[in-house]
């Protein structure tokens, strides 16, 4: 039964820590299902977000904002900056290689990457910024079957709150919205898209602030874990693998792949782990990607791309 | 927000590797390079570090002209706590200056690992305070590298020590689980081999519990604890991975009283992210804590109040600020006392070494240096390049460290045997002849 109850409260803090994973997927899927780019500064994103954040929020509560006013207002200048760092990076790096092939643009974001990071720290600080939006302390549910019960963080289930919120939102967006079909539309074919009036950089400019303001809520849920600091970045690597196995197109898939990536490398490392030396759980995601990669290249929720050849 | 335009300034100095103090080299200056990360992930503990060297440095040049009138040359390089990066740094800047660099100090164990034969075939000092490969305290076979104030394998020994103390005495640490939560790089696994060299002798149960580098993860790591449920953690961590161990183990409620961090795991940053999460989670100390002592008056009143500070003066004595000033005041100390025997001029690596292996700062010393109730007499020879191995141990309370043990020595008994072993396997592996230290002056 003890065994039953550990195993238990790995997998469900694996599938937890999976879906904040997908927070930080969520904007890459969201970035790539509407403009075909696969964008590697989404991290950097999320430390931007989280820096702005809370550095106004910080400066508010200084000068005797009530915490509400301040979180709003802390919220508000943060949107403000993510949304003029997608207008800028629309005008001055995506515009300019409208119809380049994936590679350049991939690459364009890695330079967006360093940019974005130096900036961050530049202009809001490099120390370690504490965010406490959320609890982070732990229910113990199951203590009359379970000796101990089983650990549960609340921050975790916020966390897959606001996932679940995000993804229905965007769902709902995407399927229902003009601007949502534009998006597809230009994802589709760049070209082909503006050639039936499709104001290809508007699109663009909202899908980047659409990833911002996901970067956003992705830094304010890891900032409350970790402390909003550059190491946010790192998140990136572990969204990675994510979208291997969800696929890139399916927002449904950055949380199922998130969930597969959460679990497995929870349970490895606690059960696979200490047999062979431990530290095993950054590169058992990738396996598990390599994995997917095998059977089924698109991931398991991505669209499988048929081309004339 | 204030820090905005000396943050830019900052990291665009450092980031165009751009020198800081003096911006041509003359013939009576003596070279000393500085490799920093003051980005990535680990930032917020190498910049406060840096911010004090260079405020130690700027000290001397501004309060005393220099080194006995031999000026300061400073510049710094951004390693970014990367290995590569480091020994890119050390090359480019080994030979700069009249003389080349006087000495190198990485704050890194990694790019210690990856400089040790390098710097010994350069004749460039390394010195590692605090970190490091701990065999180099054997200086017969380690000429160039000094593992001063301790090494961590002094560090494994003090912590349980301290365990020991808490208990009740080292007889009971046998059957007792304390377990190493550490960073999964050269410097993490470090204590290893010391930490089960204790655990045969006591009887302990040792585990130990890497984590990836950056170690913004360890769910895993902390509900094995969880189920494990060790009596003790160690926390062998740096960065990011110091507030994030504090906090999951808020988060399994293990009991912070119950952690003990080395003393790279004991700084503000280290505990200011979990906030009241951290009360009561304890660090050793590198002899030193935080606090402000005679040297830092002479360096508000030399070089704050000249505009050349590096830091906003409330960081002024910190942790990690007080390292950098103590790291870099055995520096100085050692090119003075070369000087005694070379001359006060500019020196080469070769001849800062021989007065880095004869540093001898006494009681008296310390406090005409400004740094008394900081640190004890140190005395480095040719076999003993860490020079003392005396620590103590702080506990968080939510504002600020206070100092909760007396002076602890780390047993030599123990730790020697076990240099010897290592440092003379290293010596035979790269076909090193170690010199006889009874014959060096």
């Amino acid at each position: 039964m003890i065994a039953l109850g550990q195993f238990l409260e790995v997998l469900i803090g694996g599938l937890m820590s999976g879906v904040l994973y997908s927070l930080v997927a969520l904007g890459f899927v969201l970035i790539f299902k509407a403009s075909g780019v696969f964008n590697f500064a989404q991290g950097a994103m999320v430390l931007l977000a989280g820096l702005a954040l809370v550095r106004a929020l910080d400066l508010l509560v200084a000068n005797g904002f009530p915490l509400w006013a301040a979180i709003v207002l802390g919220i508000g200048f943060s949107a403000v900056i993510m949304a003029t760092t997608a207008w800028l990076i629309e005008r001055f790096v995506i515009g300019p290689l409208v119809n380049q092939d994936g590679l350049t643009l991939f690459m364009s974001t890695i330079g967006v990457t360093f940019v974005i990071e130096g900036a961050a720290e530049m202009i809001f600080g490099s120390d370690v910024y504490p965010l406490r939006l959320f609890p982070t302390d732990a229910w113990f549910v199951l203590e009359g079957l379970f000796p101990g019960g089983i650990l549960v963080n609340k921050l975790d289930v916020w966390g897959a709150l606001i996932a679940g919120i995000l993804v229905a939102g965007l769902a709902l967006f995407f399927q229902r919205t003009k601007t949502g079909r534009a998006l597809r539309a230009v994802a589709d074919d760049h070209l082909a898209a503006h050639s039936v009036g499709i104001p290809i950089s508007w699109i663009w400019f909202v899908v980047w602030l659409a990833a911002g303001l996901v970067a956003l809520v992705a830094a304010t849920v890891w900032g409350t874990k970790l402390g909003v600091q550059f190491s946010i970045t790192f998140l990136a690597l572990k969204a990675l693998p994510v979208l291997i196995i969800g696929g890139l197109t399916s927002i449904p898939g950055a949380i199922a792949g998130g969930l597969i990536v959460g679990a497995g490398e929870k349970i490895a490392e606690v059960y696979l782990g200490p047999s062979i030396g431990g530290g095993i759980e950054y590169w058992f995601a990738y396996v598990l990607a390599l994995a997917v990669l095998l059977v089924r290249p698109q991931g398991l929720f991505g669209e499988r791309i048929i081309e004339r050849v | 927000m204030p820090s905005i335009a000396r943050n830019a300034l900052i990291l665009a100095a450092v980031m165009s590797g751009a020198v800081v103090s003096a911006p041509a080299s003359a013939q009576n200056e003596q070279f000393i390079p500085i490799l920093s990360y003051r980005t990535g992930p680990y930032a917020v503990n190498g910049a406060p570090y840096a911010n004090g060297v260079i405020d130690y440095y700027n000290l001397i040049n501004e309060r005393d002209g220099g080194i006995n009138d031999v000026k300061i040359l400073i510049e710094e390089c951004e390693t970014g706590y990367a290995t590569d990066k480091g020994v890119e740094c050390y090359e480019r800047l080994k030979s700069k200056g009249p003389t080349g660099a006087a000495f190198i100090n990485p704050l890194s164990t990694g790019i210690t690992f990856a400089l040790t034969e390098k710097t010994a075939a350069d004749k460039i000092p390394i010195i590692t305070m605090g970190y490091g490969r701990a065999d180099s305290k054997n200086g017969a076979v380690f000429p160039y590298n000094f593992p001063m104030l301790g090494t961590y394998w002094s560090a494994a020994d003090i912590a349980i020590q301290h365990v020991a103390k808490e208990l009740g005495g080292f007889d009971k640490l046998k059957g007792k689980k304390i377990s190493l939560l550490y960073h999964d790089s050269p410097y993490g696994k470090e204590p290893i081999p010391m930490l089960q060299v204790l655990a045969q002798k006591y009887g302990f149960e040792f585990t130990p519990i890497p984590v990836t580098h950056p170690g913004v993860e360890q769910k895993s790591q902390w509900l094995a604890i969880r189920q494990n449920r060790p009596d003790y953690v160690l926390v062998w961590g740096w960065g990011v991975m110091n507030s994030t161990a504090v906090k999951e183990a808020a988060a399994v409620a293990y009991p912070r009283e119950k952690m003990i961090g080395v003393w790279w795991s004991g700084a503000e940053p280290d505990v200011t992210p979990a906030g009241d999460q951290a009360i009561g989670y304890k660090s050793l100390m590198l002899q030193h804590g935080a606090g402000r002592f005679p040297v830092h008056a002479d360096i508000e009143k030399y070089v704050y109040a000249k505009g050349k500070g590096s830091t906003e003066p409330g960081k002024v004595g910190e942790v990690l600020y007080n390292r950098g000033i103590v790291n870099a005041m055995l520096g100085v100390e050692g090119i003075r006392k070369a000087q005694e025997k070379f001359g006060q001029k500019p020196l080469t690596g070769e001849q800062v070494r021989w007065g880095l292996e004869n540093l001898n700062l006494s009681e008296a010393r310390i406090k005409e240096l400004g740094f008394e109730g900081m640190l004890k007499p140190i005395r480095i020879s040719c076999s003993d390049h860490e020079g003392t191995r005396d620590g103590r141990v702080q506990q968080w309370d939510g504002k600020s460290w206070k100092i909760i043990s007396d002076w602890y020595t780390a047993d030599e008994a123990l730790i020697d045997p076990l240099v010897r072993e290592v440092s003379m396997k290293y010596a035979a592996d790269k076909k090193i002849q170690p010199r006889e230290c009874s014959k060096e002056s």
